[in-house]
């Protein structure tokens, strides 16, 4: 960054402070810029704190009280037991609520299939992007559509294709002679986290494409030649060759759609709205929040979620610091 | 035509069959959308793969209706909004982040990434609180000041990497003339992160456009209401008689803009996203 022709800093500032880019600590320029760094940050700070840090901690602090949307500045505090509550010889609170942990398992079990779906699809559809073919660009574009649509305009459309009655989904399995009657897709309790499971994989296949199309792009053209002169099955190739390779961008859109999924609401609200098939923890919450208008409750799910979804990004960061650049 | 020719042929047939199959299954649900949109009420329920008629009446119904073209109103405004607060904290915050080595920048870039990750329902009833402290529950500055949730973070860590990427000497340049940070970011900066900036700016507005949870729970009445909103509350006589046809041509209308800026932005979108995931 620096020339240390113009630096005055003494060597022994150098060995205290063991950074590369100390050159410039001490000088007037330095000094100068670090306090502008921090003046341009101090707006992004202000309204990052404003609409996520202050929040969540309120969050936190209702989750401890009895508040309820219509008065939660006079909310009681009562401890853990929204969580967890002794009374009368019987255990209440979030932890001992099926209705809640069906909401955990419901999301955990979405979030697995519909990411290892997409990673699969995923991956096909960025190897045909990656081949050489004409029109490559208008289909690239074409694929990128599912994205680009809002999803409750794209739970709305695949609604209406599933519609038990006149959907032209049930139509063409019949036609094809797969079922013999209408599936009822978003009112059976057995089919419904499939047909949210279809909408998801459909409308994000697009986005985990790209970024492995991104790292197919990136690789090494000799490898192949390498192996095409040896003969080697394109398969084999596959496995041991581009997979190891695009493993880490793999990674990325997984953590990326993993943390979209454990979170997921729209999609599950306009297709099935609050049935407990597939009720998601985020759908809990607002329900209790919101409908319910138990702030204190649905807060102490909210808190759950964040904590879960903390773990999981914890876990994220401590495994992928270096890709990440952060410390570049 | 020998063998190996044979087979270079089936692998190409079999290439373009399956490009055409995944063409097929990303376009058509919007297809079928459009199809559905130009029925009348009376075709609705008989299925076609074609286009079968060309009736607008279901366009007419939604763009008569007053507060679907009031939430397409608000939908603007507040997307519009929302990019240009972002930009402006963005490019500043980039800068910093981006250009100038100073203790804690680890731990503001790592705050930033866990702030694009929150849970959104984790912040509702905080955001509540603070929404209507500031009394704009039920307004388009309510929606605007919960979207910079999840588009500041992100616009602030690809125009981060965007702005790494520029030369040093650039800016060595502007130091040696006294230019002041400031000036730098205007007159040095500004004019090469273009590019950049249409790209996030262009994420964050389709990120805005497509927001529910927040834009369900912060407002009230109709006239106040997103499009994602107002589509999803759009209702018949019962749970089972949806109108489809207004909803699908209300779908169409939204999803045209998006569906076209992507046609047209294809590129940039796709550089955007992946400085975001794997540059990032």
């Amino acid at each position: 960054m620096s020339t240390p022709a113009t630096d005055p800093t003494p060597q022994a500032v150098h060995a205290a402070v063991p950074s590369p880019q100390t050159g410039y600590r001490g000088t007037k320029v330095r000094r100068q810029r670090v306090r502008a760094a921090w003046t341009f940050l101090a707006p992004m700070l202000v309204a990052l704190a404003l609409v996520a840090g202050w929040p969540l901690l309120r969050t936190f602090y209702f989750s401890l009280t009895d508040a309820s949307l219509s008065d939660t500045a006079g909310a009681a505090l009562i401890g853990f037991e929204n969580y967890l509550v002794y009374d009368d010889g019987a255990w209440y609170g979030l932890l001992t609520d099926t209705v809640w942990w069906n909401s955990v398992w419901n999301t955990v079990y979405f979030s697995v299939v519909s990411v290892s779906l997409e990673v699969v699809f995923g991956i096909i559809v960025a190897l045909l992007l990656n081949a050489e073919f004409k029109g490559r660009m208008l289909v690239r574009a074409a694929v990128l559509i599912p994205w680009a649509i809002p999803t409750i305009v794209s739970a709305k459309m695949w609604a209406w294709m599933l519609n038990d009655q006149f959907g032209i989904i049930n139509h063409m399995l019949m036609a094809l002679g797969l079922i013999d009657a209408p599936l009822a897709w978003t009112a059976d309790a057995d089919l419904s986290m499939w047909a949210v499971i279809m909408v998801d994989v459909w409308k994000t296949i697009p986005f985990v494409a790209l970024l492995v199309l991104a790292a197919l792009q990136m690789l090494p053209k000799d490898c192949y030649e390498a192996a095409e002169v040896d003969g080697i099955h394109p398969v084999k190739v596959f496995f041991r060759v581009t997979l190891p390779l695009i493993t880490p961008a793999l990674l990325v859109a997984v953590i990326f759609r993993l943390l979209d999924a454990l979170r997921v609401f729209d999609v599950i609200y306009v297709l099935t709205s609050n049935s407990t098939s597939t009720m998601t923890m985020s759908i809990y919450a607002r329900q209790q929040l919101v409908e319910f208008q138990d702030v204190g409750y649905g807060s102490a799910a909210s808190t759950m979620l964040f904590l879960i979804i903390a773990l999981a990004v914890v876990i994220y960061l401590y495994l992928g610091r270096r890709q990440l650049g952060v410390d570049q | 035509m020998n063998q190996y020719q044979l087979i270079k042929l089936a692998k190409r047939v079999g290439l373009y069959a399956l490009i055409a199959v995944v063409m097929v299954y990303a376009i058509f649900p919007f297809y079928y959308a459009v199809i559905t949109s130009l029925k009348p009420s009376s075709e609705l329920f008989r299925v076609d793969f074609w286009l079968s008629s060309l009736d607008f009446g279901n366009y007419v119904q939604i763009f008569t209706q007053k507060s679907f073209v009031r939430a397409i109103f608000n939908s603007i405004l507040i997307s519009f909004s929302v990019v240009i607060i972002a930009l402006l904290l963005g490019i500043t915050a980039s800068y910093a982040l981006g250009r100038v080595r100073f203790r804690g920048r680890t731990t503001v870039m790592l705050t930033i990434l866990g702030v694009s990750m929150f849970p959104q329902v984790a912040v509702l009833s905080g955001l509540f609180e603070v929404i209507r402290a500031l009394n704009l529950y039920n307004n388009p500055g309510g929606l605007i000041l919960s979207y910079t949730i999840f588009t500041l973070p992100f616009t602030v860590w690809v125009l981060t990497t965007f702005m790494r990427q520029l030369p040093m000497e650039l800016e060595e340049a502007a130091i040696m003339d006294g230019a002041t940070p400031w000036v730098t970011i205007t007159k040095v900066f500004l004019p090469l992160m273009w590019p950049a900036m249409a790209t996030t700016g262009l994420l964050a507005f389709i990120a805005a456009w497509n927001e529910f949870l927040f834009a369900l729970t912060f407002t009230l009445t109709d006239d106040q209401r997103t499009v994602p909103v107002a589509i999803a509350l759009i209702s018949g006589g019962s749970q089972h008689e949806l109108p489809w046809g207004p909803i699908m041509a209300a779908s169409v209308t939204v999803t045209v803009p998006l569906v076209v800026l992507v046609m047209i932005f294809q590129r940039r979108i796709v550089s955007g996203l992946t400085a975001g995931a794997v540059k990032g």
